[in-house]
């Protein structure tokens, strides 16, 4: 009877494991499908780099650079803000800050991963986009900055949580050895300690980005939306996720817009893998 | 000649008194060994002389600590200056993830002691020679220090802290994590150094302290129970504690 119940067991867990990946496989397969069909209309090249994104004209321009170059600009601005707060956040945690204010710290940061992303976007929409409309006199506060603005501090609880992890993987006595030849905190923390969680902090900082660049109801909601070619980080610009959240409810079902918007999905899906993937690669490399 | 004197030394983690009333006075160019049982103090003495237990939550220290005519336990002591002239070597060997090279030169970047490539060069050979590593190791400079084999780290370590020229070496079971050949070897290395350096070695290896070391002072509960020359201490100890130590009756 015991052995059944072991075996019955067993076989679930084993289904739910397989589970996951066999849903992945299906995912993938559906988008592939979809999104490969859109290359019998428009050839690849076209499609990742001309430069018009008008899908309901006649005919259809299906070039999707701008929101290439819109998801990256924003993803890159977003960067910029978060990986050096969210890293030095992760050091005064680890490092240098009380047990007190570690702890309080820690719960600020959960509670800042908590905020859903439509809140966002919402808070976003009311405070930060009048004030840079303000601040650099435009036309509009709806642009790239304030979607990176915004979305730096989605990466942030990422960032933070995984270097903290990684710094405190550091052996302690890497310390000692630091301190014990006269080195300052900060020269310890600069000169053994950070180099010795670099692959831990890459990989926190990859993590980070792909949570960016795969988030879509605050920047629908903060950039603007305007399909063309960025030039400046103060202008409105669209990313590949929100062209899709926008506009897979208007286009017709196996039409050229209705594969397009799946063959975004897919360059997105690459761009995650390749993200996540080379995270892994750091994250393994010093184990 | 005495190179640090401690006067009625005691230390406190928390409610626990680490150390009773230590007095002992170590002599400048000799190896000291401090042995005894686990727990007995011997570590915490050796982490008194270049201040490693400040981090420690609880702790408390009353009386001096003289190194050079000055009191080293002063909340007002430099402890930057202290570690640069009083080094550690810890009981596993911890070079940095970082090159050969570069672990070598660590103290002089953070001290700011030489300008210019060259000089550090001249410094890396010095350091690496004096520890018997530079025919090992010359050509693999900018290798990772964590792909070295232990007995080769441990040195590496105690060469980085050659590089910045210290007084005092403070060595905290140095041996403890190598095999008996590697062992015979450092020992011989810590043999010559004390032509330059003041070495002080915590060991819970007796024939260890008998076989390096010039004076033994042996440590039980927190008390400094004896402390003579080496020859003696282990053929003629005056306290019966000591004696049964030695001896093996416990420990």
């Amino acid at each position: 009877m015991r052995k059944i119940k072991e075996f019955i067991i067993e076989k679930l867990i084993l289904v739910c494991g397989l589970a996951s990946v066999f849903f992945v496989v299906l995912i993938f397969i559906f988008l592939l499908k979809e999104g490969l069909a859109l290359f019998k209309i428009v050839s690849p090249l076209d499609f990742l780099f001309g430069k018009s994104w008008y899908p309901i004209s006649e005919p259809a321009q299906l070039g999707i650079l701008p929101l290439i170059l819109g998801s990256l600009l924003v993803t890159f601005g977003a960067a910029v803000i978060s990986v050096p707060i969210g890293v030095g956040c992760a050091i005064y945690i680890a490092e240098v800050a009380p047990n007190k204010i570690k702890e309080l710290l820690k719960v600020g940061i959960e509670l800042l991963a908590a905020i859903p992303s439509v809140v966002i976007g919402f808070i976003g929409m009311v405070t930060l986009v009048p004030l840079v409309k303000n601040v650099f006199h435009l036309p509009t506060g709806l642009t790239a900055l304030s979607g990176s603005i915004m979305l730096a501090f989605m990466a942030m609880p990422t960032i933070v949580s995984i270097a903290e992890d990684a710094l405190y993987a550091v052996p302690k006595s890497y310390r000692e050895g630091s301190f014990a030849l006269g080195a300052t905190h900060w020269q310890t923390i600069w000169r053994v300690i950070l180099p010795a969680a670099s692959s831990g902090i890459l990989a926190a900082v990859m993590l980070g980005i792909g949570r960016v660049i795969g988030e879509t109801m605050a920047v629908m909601m903060i950039t603007g939306n305007a399909a063309v070619i960025p030039q400046s980080i103060l202008q409105p610009v669209r990313t590949l996720t929100a062209t899709i959240a926008a506009e897979m409810g208007e286009a017709v079902v196996g039409s050229e817009h209705y594969f397009a918007l799946f063959a975004i999905g897919v360059v997105l899906f690459v761009i995650s893998f390749i993200i996540n993937v080379s995270a892994d690669l750091f994250l393994h490399r010093n184990k | 000649m005495a190179k640090i004197i401690t006067k009625n030394l005691n230390l406190w983690y928390g409610e626990f008194q680490a150390l009773k009333s230590v007095n002992a006075s170590f002599r400048e160019k000799a190896i000291t060994a401090i042995i005894g049982p686990s727990g007995c103090g011997k570590s915490t003495l050796l982490r008194v002389f270049n201040r490693m237990n400040d981090f420690i939550e609880g702790f408390r220290i009353t009386g001096e600590v003289v190194i050079e005519g000055k009191n080293i336990i002063d909340p007002t002591a430099d402890l930057i200056d202290l570690r640069k002239k009083v080094g550690m070597v810890f009981q596993r060997p911890n070079p940095f993830p970082l090159s050969v090279y570069e672990n070598i030169i660590f103290g002089l970047k953070i001290h700011s002691l030489v300008e210019g490539k060259n000089n550090y060069d001249e410094i890396v050979e010095q350091s690496l020679s004096s520890v018997l590593l530079w025919d090992d190791l010359k050509d693999k400079l900018n290798k990772s220090a964590l792909s070295l084999s232990l007995e080769q780290k441990q040195r590496l370590c105690i060469a980085r802290l050659i590089a910045v020229k210290p007084e005092v070496l403070l060595m905290d079971e140095p041996c403890s994590s190598l095999d008996p050949q590697a062992t015979v070897r450092i020992e011989e290395l810590m043999r010559e150094l004390k032509n330059k350096y003041t070495i002080i070695i915590v060991t819970h290896n007796m024939q260890q302290a008998a076989r390096v070391s010039d004076e033994t002072g042996f440590m039980l509960l927190g008390e400094l129970i004896e402390f003579l020359k080496t020859d003696i201490i282990f053929t003629a100890p005056r306290d019966k504690r000591t004696e049964d130590y030695i001896t093996g009756r416990y420990g």
